[in-house]
């Protein structure tokens, strides 16, 4: 595999940055130097990272080296630099969730994820920029400053992981690890060119993330490619005893389904309510040819009703705010993190308020208190009560229509990237980015987003979302890869490849 | 005692007013590690030394389950006659406070694992009347114990008056199981008794299965006390509160007893009784303010996403119920027909807390009469007088059985044997060893008796000379002197029949 | 019920109350417009019927997860309390609970 181009090892996948080191043409160490010196040179301008770590992503680096030095057989990502969202625990290492409330907050324990990452000889580089908590579409609630979109650096990189993914986009690092909430993988997926997926439910240990809403959340990867992102869901994937809601059965094959690309006598399904109105007419465009390759390549398409779909972003902007009000009580000042006016007067009371109100943004703050009153007595049956219902109907509407069908698709986001400040006043125009991405969130099942071309108005990347069945995440690799290879034949390359010069 | 103007008695109180009890108690679970980590979960470790990521509530941490804390709820909802559900959930109850590592308690609300279920609790009065009171159990559950405050600062360590508090979380996520009544009507005067026996019945129960130590002075058995009073002949049912810091069973009585007074005093002189939380004094028997209830926390209770839905198999359920020990109840029972007591008796050994000393010690060897008397009697008066447990004496049934058996044996009297156990709870070692250092055998060689005898008759002469006239009852001086002389260690009986020899008198 | 809901500042100062979380006189008004905003828009879930449709709490259909009680590693204090914002003694220092009397 000595085809990689040495003097570019940053344009390279994480398939083939794997390859090279195994084969001995290029070091661990040297790969991770190139991704070093790329975020030198472009991070001032996009504001992917929170935190770079020169020392420990070298001394990893190192330590594959020499794995592989003295014979070892390592796994199929050994040396591959990661970017993590900042939501993930690493010992030692600044951990914020882009959050004032958390500035320098060193945890003592590392996540699952990074247990993962670690297993795999990937390399950490550093923790990316996300919107405060999670809650967000745009990254603009980070309490650390935006990141800017690669393509535009007017512009968002989508939210709430929208460091990641532009630190992949930026070919800062070819791999990414976020979480999806309501869509904060996919949407930044989409609106920077990249691949994001969203696995199912349990199938990533969420021990040691940062919760936002327990049952909603979900650790995944970020990647240029299909083949990437299934080689790191098949490390990040699998049962940890740490979390409850952990999935105990074995990771999907999303490796030998990113292989296969074969759609040949799939049944496809169309969301109706996830398409037409409400969509930018170039993203609409795109995904109709998105559509159209697939049926081309063998797959039945047809329209099916997720009628409850209807109701989704009113259901998720009720559990949410409601989980995440109780999982961010603990920010109190009382044992980590910020503490603000303990002058020796203040009671606790005063200094627990002192502190919330001047560590947690805006975003967090309404979403906290939106979440309290969907909570409170005399208002839980009608609001929190009633939301989880509605989510049962969702996803009875998921389970018939995987009845019919083997995936569904939608557009990921219902517009290319904004400009920044563009939907900051209007709170629920920001929560319409997720109007695609939520059903999914709620019903505990599957999602990818993958990059299908730039729509013709605005010269933007446009995502398709591919939606399965929970435990079928392979089928989303499938499907995914079938796009890919049709659309790379077409364009000699993949779509990131366009993206401006930084 | 407060007073609030018109200074009705009890009697007066329960004349007027019916009392309505109900009982919260939480019971901490003797498992190795805590609810929902897997720290230790042993008593008097170092601060913060027993702590992980969860328990302490770090961003990112997560809850699983204690397997043997979900089947120790189930034992006790079977011992207590409970329904286990088929599925039940963990709920968040939302509530700021610097013990709480989340500021929420994962406990459960609306889905208790064990539900309606009751106990028969046996209540002797003092005429020696007793009634059974079925008591009604509302629900059993699971929740975590909060960490421990240490107040800074204030005159007495405690909270009013400190400048800080320390944060201790050890004690944060042990398994609590909270056990709690429905409405208890029907009691009456005997509302105190009935408190406090249905305390130490509970006890019985789960102390059986083997689940906690349940001791209320370690904390691991708490009880909260609820209390409101309902004017006779009306349907209205009064304002309860809620009694806590009841470290005793006798501080059950006493708590009850006192509210039943308070209340009745504030409804007589045509106030209302404000329903808050009080605080028990134990110096003083009287209850105080505590924080107001109507300013109630809304807890926002909703189900636990962290934690996964908990259906106990019933093949499991059954099995669990097959291995449970004989209801205490009947042990009783059985026991009390053994030993051929009377109700009131039998109650009197178990409201002393001193019914499994009493059979460890009838264990050892000694008769039942023996271990009873030792036990209630003069043990019982010592811890009292020092403020401990019984079980807290340093003196074990071993020891109380020995005891026994040498006053069995005429080696020691009572009056001797009282000094042997004073000499044990001193750390003098042994009974045996403190006969011997202290040289409390009774004297059986008549030779030293005696020769004490001469001494006494000699220094009596008008005495002497009553006994030989007729009047034999004056030789308790002369007995008395050689008791005095031989420093009790004597028989008195024996001596008496010696002097009566000695002097040729008959008895 | 949707086209009546409506928060005033006071609701949200209880709201802000409960979630201990100080709050100026202007963010009080400012939040109440954009949550009442919010809540007009999530309130649409009352729209749908749904009174047999039993509620979910978890995406996946899992029952009994659980572990065997064995003490497994902690924290050491060291770790626990490095984070701190107050430590004394081997404690978490917290400011006093209640007002002085």
């Amino acid at each position: 595999m000595s085809t990689i181009d040495r003097t570019n090892l940053t344009r390279v996948s994480a398939a083939g940055l794997a390859a090279a080191i195994a084969a001995g043409d290029v070091t661990a160490l040297e790969v991770t130097n190139e991704h070093l010196a790329r975020i030198d040179e472009v991070d001032p301008a996009i504001h992917a990272f929170l935190h770079i770590d020169y020392d420990g992503a070298r001394a990893q680096a190192a330590a594959v080296d020499a794995k592989l030095a003295a014979g070892q057989t390592l796994g199929p990502l050994a040396g591959v630099p990661v970017a993590l969202k900042d939501v993930f625990t690493q010992v030692g290492i600044p951990t914020t969730a882009g959050s004032r409330v958390l500035e320098g907050w060193r945890p003592p324990y590392d996540s699952g994820v990074v247990d993962r990452l670690r297993a795999a000889d990937c390399v950490i580089l550093g923790k990316t920029n996300m919107d405060e908590f999670a809650m967000g579409s745009s990254t603009e609630h980070s309490g650390y400053g935006p990141t800017r979109n690669p393509w535009d650096l007017e512009r968002i990189p989508g939210g709430s992981g929208g460091g990641s993914a532009a630190a992949v986009a930026a070919f800062e690092a070819p791999l990414g690890v976020g979480t999806d909430t309501g869509g904060s993988i996919r949407q930044p997926g989409a609106v920077t060119g990249t691949v994001g997926v969203k696995p199912t439910y349990g199938g990533v240990s969420r021990y040691g993330l940062i919760a936002l809403a327990s049952s909603l959340d979900q650790a995944g990867p970020v990647a240029r490619t299909v083949m990437d992102a299934a080689l790191l869901h098949a490390a990040l994937g699998g049962h940890d005893a740490r979390d409850s809601t952990s999935i105990a059965a074995p990771v999907p094959d999303v490796v030998a389904a990113a292989r296969r690309g074969d759609v040949r006598g799939m049944k496809i399904g169309l969301v109706r309510q996830l398409m037409g109105e409400g969509y930018q007419a170039g993203v609409s465009q795109r995904f109709d040819e998105a559509v159209d390759i697939l049926r081309e390549l063998g797959a039945d398409v047809v329209e099916v009703s997720c009628p409850n779909f209807e109701y989704a972003l009113a259901a998720y902007y009720l559990i949410l705010p409601s989980e995440a009000s109780s999982n961010l009580a603990r920010f109190d000042g009382m044992r980590f993190g910020l503490r603000v006016g303990d002058d020796g007067d203040a009671n606790v009371e005063q200094v627990m308020s002192a502190t919330r109100a001047a560590g947690f943004g805006d975003e967090v703050k309404r979403r906290i208190m939106l979440g309290t009153y969907a909570l409170s007595s005399g208002y839980y049956d009608a609001y929190y009560g009633q939301a989880q219902k509605v989510r049962t109907l969702i996803a009875n509407d998921f389970a018939a229509a995987f009845e019919q069908v083997d995936v569904l698709l939608s557009p990921t986001a219902p517009t290319t990237a904004f400009k920044f400040g563009e939907k900051l006043e209007d709170p629920v125009a920001m929560y319409l980015n997720d109007i695609a991405t939520i059903p999914v969130n709620l019903a505990g099942n599957c999602a990818m987003s993958v990059p299908i071309g730039l729509a013709p108005e605005d010269g933007l990347p446009v995502g398709l979302q591919i939606m399965a069945p929970s435990m079928a995440d392979d089928r989303l690799y499938n499907v995914g890869a079938a796009v890919e290879n049709a659309l790379v034949d077409k364009w000699g390359h993949h779509l990131i490849e366009e993206a401006p010069a930084l | 005692m407060t007073t609030t103007g018109t200074d009705l008695t009890y009697d007066d109180a329960i004349a007027a007013y019916d009392p309505l009890l109900g009982f919260e108690v939480h019971v901490e679970l003797s498992t190795n590690s805590k609810m929902f980590c897997g720290c230790p979960t042993e008593f008097g470790a170092a601060p913060n030394t027993q702590v992980c990521p969860t328990c302490v509530g770090l961003p990112g941490s997560l809850p699983v389950v204690n397997q043997v804390a979900v089947e120790s709820t189930i034992k006790i909802g079977l011992a207590l006659n409970c329904e286990i559900a088929s599925w039940c959930r963990f709920a968040r109850k939302n509530y700021f406070y610097p013990d709480m590592p989340k500021d929420y308690q994962i406990s459960q609300y609306d889905e208790p694992l064990c539900s309606n279920g009751y106990l028969d609790v046996d209540v002797v009065d003092d005429d020696g009347n007793h009634q059974v009171v079925r008591v009604e159990i509302e629900r059993v559950h699971m929740e975590e114990d909060t960490g421990k405050l240490l107040h800074t600062g204030g005159d007495t360590g405690r909270i009013h008056g400190a400048d800080y508090s320390l944060v201790d979380y050890n004690r944060a996520g042990v398994p609590l199981i909270e056990i709690v009544t429905k409405t208890v009507p029907g009691t009456g005067a005997l509302a105190p008794e009935v408190g406090r026996a249905y305390v130490i019945a509970l006890r019985e129960v789960v102390k059986s299965l083997g689940v906690s130590d349940v001791r209320m002075e370690q904390g691991s058995l708490r009880c909260d006390a609820n209390i409101s009073l309902m004017p006779k002949g009306s349907p209205e049912w009064g304002t309860r509160t809620e009694t806590k810091n009841v470290n005793s069973f006798r501080s059950v009585e006493r708590a009850l007893r006192s509210e039943i007074i308070r209340q009745a005093n504030v409804l007589a002189t045509g106030g209302t009784v404000v329903q808050e939380t009080r605080h028990f004094q134990e110096t003083t028997g009287d209850t105080t303010s505590g924080r107001i209830k109507s300013d109630a926390e809304d807890y926002r209770y909703f189900p636990e996403p962290d934690l996964i839905p908990i259906a106990p198999d019933a093949d499991w359920i059954e099995e669990l119920r097959a291995g449970l020990p004989e209801a205490p109840g009947l042990r009783i029972a059985r026991l009390q027909q053994d030993w051929a007591l009377s109700d009131f008796d039998m109650a009197s050994v178990i409201n002393a807390g001193a019914l499994d000393l009493v059979i460890a010690t009838i264990a050892q060897g000694a008769d039942h009469a023996a271990a009873r008397k030792w036990w209630l009697g003069e043990l019982t008066r010592i811890a009292n007088s020092d403020g401990v447990a019984l079980e807290d004496l340093a003196i074990n049934p071993a020891q109380v059985a020995r005891v026994a058996e040498l006053v069995e044996t005429g080696s020691l009297n009572d009056k001797l044997a009282r000094k042997v156990i004073e000499g044990v709870l001193a750390g003098e070692g042994e009974p045996d060893a403190v006969v011997e250092s202290r040289g409390l055998a009774v004297v059986s060689d008549d030779g030293p008796l005696l020769a004490a005898i001469d001494e006494a008759v000699a220094a009596n002469p008008d005495i002497v000379e009553r006994i030989t006239g007729g009047k034999p009852q004056a030789a308790g001086v002369i007995v008395g002197a050689v008791m005095k002389a031989t420093r009790g260690q004597a028989d008195a009986g024996r001596v008496r029949a010696l002097l009566f020899e000695k002097l040729g008198v008959s008895e | 019920m949707s086209s009546q809901t409506s928060i005033s500042p006071q609701q949200v100062a209880h709201l802000a109350h409960l979630a201990r979380m100080n709050l100026t006189d202007d963010e009080l008004i400012r939040y109440a417009g954009q949550l009442d905003h919010i809540l007009h828009a999530v309130a649409r879930v009352g729209e749908v019927a749904a009174d047999d449709v039993p509620a979910m709490s978890h995406p996946q259909p899992m029952v009994n997860v659980w572990r065997a009680d064995v003490v497994t590693p902690g924290l050491s204090a060291e770790d626990v309390l490095a984070g701190a914002p107050a430590a004394e003694d081997e404690r978490f220092r917290v400011p006093r609970i209640l007002d002085g009397e």
